[in-house]
């Protein structure tokens, strides 16, 4: 791993109006690869993802280094991260039906990600718009361009997010919890589209996710979080080998096809885990 | 088709709801006509009429008949848009109320654009900098319009901008001795005074309107600042803001043009009945200002108590409220997709 | 249960009151409201002591004085002292303020709590009553009341409290809702309590808090509207010092001698903002996100 695409030390974020900071001391790096980041709900995964992109306005950031290739993020202005988002990074949100403006036409709002970064009139953005929606295997997508959000399934609305956040061909894309809104059947069917785009286009993703099972199928390396800290990170072939406790809890509460039908067992909690912290 | 027997249905319960608000309105009105401390026979025959014209009378108006047969009658009346003749003027009470109508909505409409054109960008400037001192300003400003005695706020501004300063005209729509001057077609007077070529008429109308219009505005304006900014609040937590901000669009763009938009329809129905509210002030303003439009024609009536035309007056109002109401309903049913069928 | 809460609920809405007046002086805002509050009632309570003049008696040696000379705003065209003539017409504001209180206050809480409790028929009937109210604006409709009954500060009131209620009442049909499902609701209804006294005894003092409220909130609305009566002639008679109709009567002089209109209307506007800046206050110190954020 020569170059990372993200460098990130000792990332806090406190929000404010809150006395204690919601992520505390995480370091990882990012190639070109796939990192999941795991954990229980309130963790702080979102916290990470969204303070790579300087999304939190109410909350305060500290680190000792946030490099994203040649820029360093903490103490870029404003402008120079508009330069980047959208452009050079972007994210993929959870839930279709909340993260798409509801009174715009989905096709119009692809084509406003190309629009903000590359000089291009209308008709090239569409065309490239409904050239996007065909990689994310939409049928018919000059029709799809035209629908309004309320008019597309769960499934094709975060196919339709996707093609958005990935039309401008960025190195970074985090992907927030990109399927739990979505039923069972059409889970896979996304991330398989959302995995062939990111290897063909060598981007580095991040997978925020509280299924490990799905992380560990999809990424090439893990993070754990636990109370807004990184407790272990470990290669996703090496999950079972996991040494943290907490990590073999995580384990232990999946259920497993075809694994045995007995109870599973309760997550079991630490509050030492809480104050020592990473030991990578 | 399921959506289309929908839309059928809430059609239908909309109808009833409308039916049911004009007959109260017409209950209200009837009401308020016969508790009037005018005797209306008298008003018709004069006070010393003899004793059989004033008996044929009172049972042509069908006042010895029972009062729900008393109200049939005023139904009838209404459907027939027979509304009686003002005491005062002589002139049947609709044809009067046409007349006066085009002066108060051309003072509300004006009221409105400032309104509405001060008010929502101070509110969405207000949503943007929540808790933070311009939110502060703003709060207090919108406030201060809110609680302004209009009347009084007409008579001070008269003092310093017309008495004072000169730089706007006095009472009344245009000066004294362009009135008359421009034939009247549709009794609006800028398009009259600009079909006949009159621009000086046009000026001093627009010289005389913009000073009580101002003032309307401005406390309409309080109501508009206030609901914008809650909109808007609603509107900058959604996620689709972070999609927005996430394609790197500046925050300008993002407020304008993602949360912005997604107020447009709510912000269209609360200037529907900001308008309808500008008429109550109106009432007020036009007072002052001797404005020669409905409001005046209200109150003058109301001091006198010309049953017929404070009946009718009342009930043009609250059917202008209804009729504000639908519109801003419809106005949903039109520009938001998803209401929409497709 | 009852019993246990029972005996502590007093001391707890002291603490509630308390608290909230806390939060209130905290903000400059609703401070300021406080205070002119305050001396509106201090001064309706002392205005023998503070006037410095009668405030019906004419001078006509001295009409239209300048303020100053004695007369710290001036005097009208009858030679009345302005300043003493408005610090007894906050007696008239306060009255209007009390009354409409107490005939919208029962009102309201009588539709909302029956509508809210019984259900059915009587909830569509009396919220459609209270819907066809709520459409209508409601100064022509305060208007078109005090032409029926006749000008006078009395019936200027009573036309007032006419449209001021149906706000109130949806409010506490809404609470009434809330409450209906309680344990100790169903518990009294059980134990053979007629419909009348759950009403009287349960749901009516739950509703009290948010009614008063939601008061506060319409009283500049009041204000502005029983002043605008008093200006067009339909409210408060003269020499009644009502301030809407001292602004009425200096209209006349109002090109020359300015401060005939201009303090009644500032303490109008004094008022109506008080209560406007209070009720906002009010809102924030009663909205469980703001509270939470201290
Ligand atoms: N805007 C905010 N203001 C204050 N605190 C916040 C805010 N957003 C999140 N938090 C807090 O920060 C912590 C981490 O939240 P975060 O959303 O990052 O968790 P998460 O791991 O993404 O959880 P989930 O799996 O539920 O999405 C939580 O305790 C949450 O309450
Ligand atoms: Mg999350």
């Amino acid at each position: 791993m020569t170059d990372p695409i993200l460098d990130i030390r000792n990332l806090s974020v406190r929000y404010r109006g809150t006395p204690d900071p919601a992520v505390r001391g995480v370091s990882f790096t990012l190639g070109r690869e796939r990192l999941g980041i795991v954990g229980e709900s309130g963790s702080g995964k979102s916290t990470v993802g969204r303070a790579l992109l300087k999304l939190l306005p109410t909350a305060e950031i500290t680190a000792e280094r946030m490099q994203f290739e040649e820029v360093d993020l903490l103490n870029a202005p404003e402008r120079r991260m508009l330069k980047l988002r959208g452009r050079r990074m972007s994210m993929i949100l959870q839930d279709p039906k909340f993260s798409l403006n509801p009174i715009q036409r989905c096709g119009h709002q692809i084509a406003e990600a190309y629009r903000t970064h590359v000089r291009a009139s209308k008709a090239e953005a569409k065309a490239k718009a409904v050239e996007m929606l065909a990689a994310v295997q939409i049928r018919d997508p000059e029709r799809v361009y035209m629908l309004y959000p309320h008019e597309v399934s769960g499934g094709m609305g975060q196919r339709i997010m996707i093609a958005m956040m990935l039309l401008t061909d960025p190195d970074l894309v985090i992907a927030d919890e990109p399927t739990s809104a979505l039923d069972v059947t059409v889970r896979l069917q996304v991330l398989n589209i959302l995995d062939a785009l990111v290897r063909d286009h060598g981007i580095g993703l991040i997978m925020i996710s509280h299924d490990l099972n799905l992380v560990r199928n999809f990424c090439d390396r893990v993070l754990i979080m636990y109370a807004g800290q990184v407790v272990e990170t470990l290669d996703a072939a090496d999950l079972d080998h996991a040494t943290h406790p907490y990590t073999r809890g995580l384990l232990a509460a999946q259920p497993r096809i075809g694994g045995d039908r007995s109870a599973l067992p309760v997550l079991e909690r630490d509050a030492s885990w809480a104050q020592t912290g990473a030991t990578t | 088709m399921w959506r289309s027997r929908r839309t059928a249905r809430s059609a239908l319960q909309q109808l009833t709801t409308i039916a049911v608000t004009l007959l109260g309105l017409l209950v209200m009105t009837f009401i308020i006509g016969r508790m009037m401390p005018v005797d209306p026979v008298a008003a018709i025959v004069g006070e010393d009429a003899t004793r059989d014209v004033y008996e044929n009378v009172y049972r042509k108006l069908g006042l010895d008949r029972p009062v729900w047969q008393q109200f049939l009658f005023y139904l009838r009346d209404v459907a027939t848009l027979d509304f009686g003749v003002s005491i005062r003027t002589g002139q049947p009470v609709l044809n009067d109320i046409l007349h006066v109508l085009p002066a108060t909505i051309e003072l509300a409409t004006f009221a409105i654009i400032i309104g509405a054109g001060l008010g929502a960008p101070l509110g969405v400037m207000a949503a943007v900098n929540k808790d933070r001192w311009p939110d502060h300003v703003i709060r207090v400003f919108s406030l201060m319009g809110h609680s302004m005695p209009i009347f009084w706020t007409g008579m001070i501004g008269l003092l310093v901008f017309y008495a004072g300063l000169g730089w706007v005209g006095g009472s009344g729509r245009m000066a004294t001795f362009y009135i008359g001057l421009v034939p009247e077609r549709t009794g609006f007077l800028f398009i009259d005074s600009a079909m006949a070529g009159e621009w000086d008429v046009f000026w001093s109308a627009l010289n005389h309107v913009i000073l009580p219009a101002a003032l309307l505005g401005y406390s309409s304006a309080a109501y508009i600042t206030r609901m914008t900014r809650s909109f808007m609040l609603d509107q900058l937590n959604q996620e689709y803001i972070t999609t927005a901000r996430v394609k790197g669009l500046s925050s300008r763009k993002t407020i304008w043009r993602h949360a912005f938009g997604n107020i447009r329809v709510q912000l269209v129905t609360i200037v529907a009945l900001a308008y309808g509210s500008l008429l109550e002030g109106a009432v007020l303003i036009e007072t002052v200002f001797a404005w020669p439009g409905f409001g005046q024609y209200l109150t003058s009536n109301l001091i006198i108590g010309d049953m017929n035309a404070v009946m009718t007056c009342v009930l043009v109002v609250g059917l202008i409220f209804i009729t504000l109401n639908l519109i801003s309903d419809l106005l949903y049913r039109v520009f938001d997709p998803r209401t929409r069928a497709s | 249960m009852t019993a246990a809460t029972q005996p502590r609920r007093m001391p707890q809405s002291l603490i509630a009151l308390r608290n909230i007046l806390a939060f209130l002086m905290r903000s400059p805002t609703s401070a300021f409201g406080l205070v002119v509050l305050a001396i509106l009632i201090l001064t309706a309570i002392f205005a023998p002591l503070l006037a410095t003049h009668d405030p019906y008696v004419q001078d006509l040696q001295n009409t239209l004085q300048r303020p100053g000379n004695g007369h710290l705003f001036g005097t009208d065209e009858l030679g009345r002292d302005i300043y003493s003539r408005l610090v007894y017409g906050s007696r008239i504001t306060l009255t209007i303020i009390f009354l409409v209180t107490i005939v919208v206050g029962p009102i309201g809480l009588l539709v909302g709590t029956v509508s809210g409790y019984f259900g059915g028929w009587w909830d569509t009937v009396l919220m459609r009553i209270t819907d066809i109210f709520l459409s209508f604006p409601s100064l022509i409709l305060s208007l078109a009341f005090v032409a029926a009954l006749g000008p006078s500060l009395n019936n200027a009131i009573i036309a007032i409290s006419l449209t001021a209620w149906p706000p109130i009442a949806r409010l506490a049909r809404a609470e009434t809702l809330t409450f209906r499902a309680a344990d100790y609701i169903s518990a009294a209804r059980l134990q053979g309590a007629s419909a009348t006294r759950i009403i009287w005894k349960s749901i009516m003092p739950m509703c009290l808090p948010s009614v008063m409220i939601r008061l506060t909130l319409n009283m500049a609305t009041v204000i502005l509207t029983a002043a605008g009566l008093g200006f067009l002639g339909l409210g408060a008679q003269p020499p009644l010092p009502e301030w809407g109709a001292m602004i009425a009567t200096g209209r006349r002089y109002m090109i020359d001698h300015w401060w005939l209109v201009t303090f009644p209307g500032l303490a109008i506007l004094a008022v109506s903002l008080a209560f406007n800046l209070l009720g906002d206050g009010l809102r924030d110190a009663l909205d469980p996100k703001q509270m939470n954020k201290r």
